[in-house]
């Protein structure tokens, strides 16, 4: 294991796991959105150095772009017509919560699913073009691959998304 | 290359601080976003796994993940305005429609 990477990935861990924490601890909601775009940032990176980079793109491009100024959009409508409607109240859930997530991460580390894997990791002259523009495309739109069918029903998805949007936002609904 | 134990073991912390998110806030927005972070560590470690074996397949999956979220987001994020200009609230606690 070299060092260089090594260091580089705990301090992006640190960084996203600290920003990831600041979305749920932040009272105000637009700072948890901001904290939420270091997050999938960081996420971005460490899709680039586990050799994806389209999809290292594609995260900041969708996540960091178009869902986040949604995100801010919607707390701007709402805040604009009542400061007080986002105020967080102490409620007596906090420490259960709290409590099962800490069970939920002890048992998901040392259940050792997590840690063991089946083979070594494939070499990295193998994978240098794993997330390539070209070697995205060819395994979706290959016909041989199961991916082709799923890529073609997504855009009825995203047409269902676009009308039921739109009637949501419509002022009346009859 | 770190190993691949890594990245799982910081996508399952992601996930747990978006699983704790979810259950704490009562901001529907809020917990939308820590929906989205569940999301972004169950992609990271389909991006890790197809890392590890070689293969496109994780990366594929990350790609319908993405499109399914995005299409969530938006009619999610419709449903909340709905819900505020019906109600003038949106605390989670206080739309219970379906209690009785």
């Amino acid at each position: 294991m070299q060092l260089a990477p090594t260091i580089f990935f705990w301090i992006m861990a640190i960084l996203s796991i600290g920003s990831a924490l600041m979305v749920v601890v932040s009272k105000n909601p637009v700072r948890s959105a901001l904290f939420l775009v270091v997050t999938f940032l960081a996420v971005a990176v460490f899709y680039v150095t586990l050799s994806a980079q389209f999809l290292a793109a594609v995260q900041i491009m969708v996540y960091a772009g178009a869902i986040m100024v949604l995100f801010l959009f919607v707390i701007m409508l709402l805040n604009l017509s009542a400061p007080e409607a986002l105020k967080e109240r102490g409620t007596i859930q906090r420490p259960i919560a709290l409590g099962l997530g800490g069970l939920f991460i002890t048992a998901l580390i040392f259940s050792q699913a997590l840690l063991q894997m089946p083979t070594r990791p494939a070499p990295a002259e193998q994978v240098v073009n794993l997330g390539t523009v070209q070697s995205i495309g060819l395994s979706l739109y290959n016909p041989n691959l199961p991916w082709l069918f799923p890529f073609e029903i997504t855009s009825i998805l995203l047409l269902i998304a676009v009308v039921g949007a739109i009637v949501l936002a419509k002022r009346k609904l009859d | 290359m770190v190993p691949t134990h890594y990245y799982l073991v910081l996508a399952g912390i992601l996930f747990t601080i978006g699983v704790i998110g979810v259950l704490v806030k009562r901001n529907p927005i809020v917990i939308f976003m820590c929906v989205e972070l569940m999301l972004n560590a169950a992609n990271l470690t389909f991006v890790a796994l197809g890392r590890h074996f070689g293969q496109t397949n994780g990366q594929m999956y990350v790609i319908f993940a993405l499109a399914v979220a995005a299409a969530e987001v938006s009619v999610g994020l419709g449903i909340i305005v709905m819900m505020f200009r019906r109600r003038e609230t949106i605390d989670i606690d206080e739309v219970h429609l379906l209690k009785n």
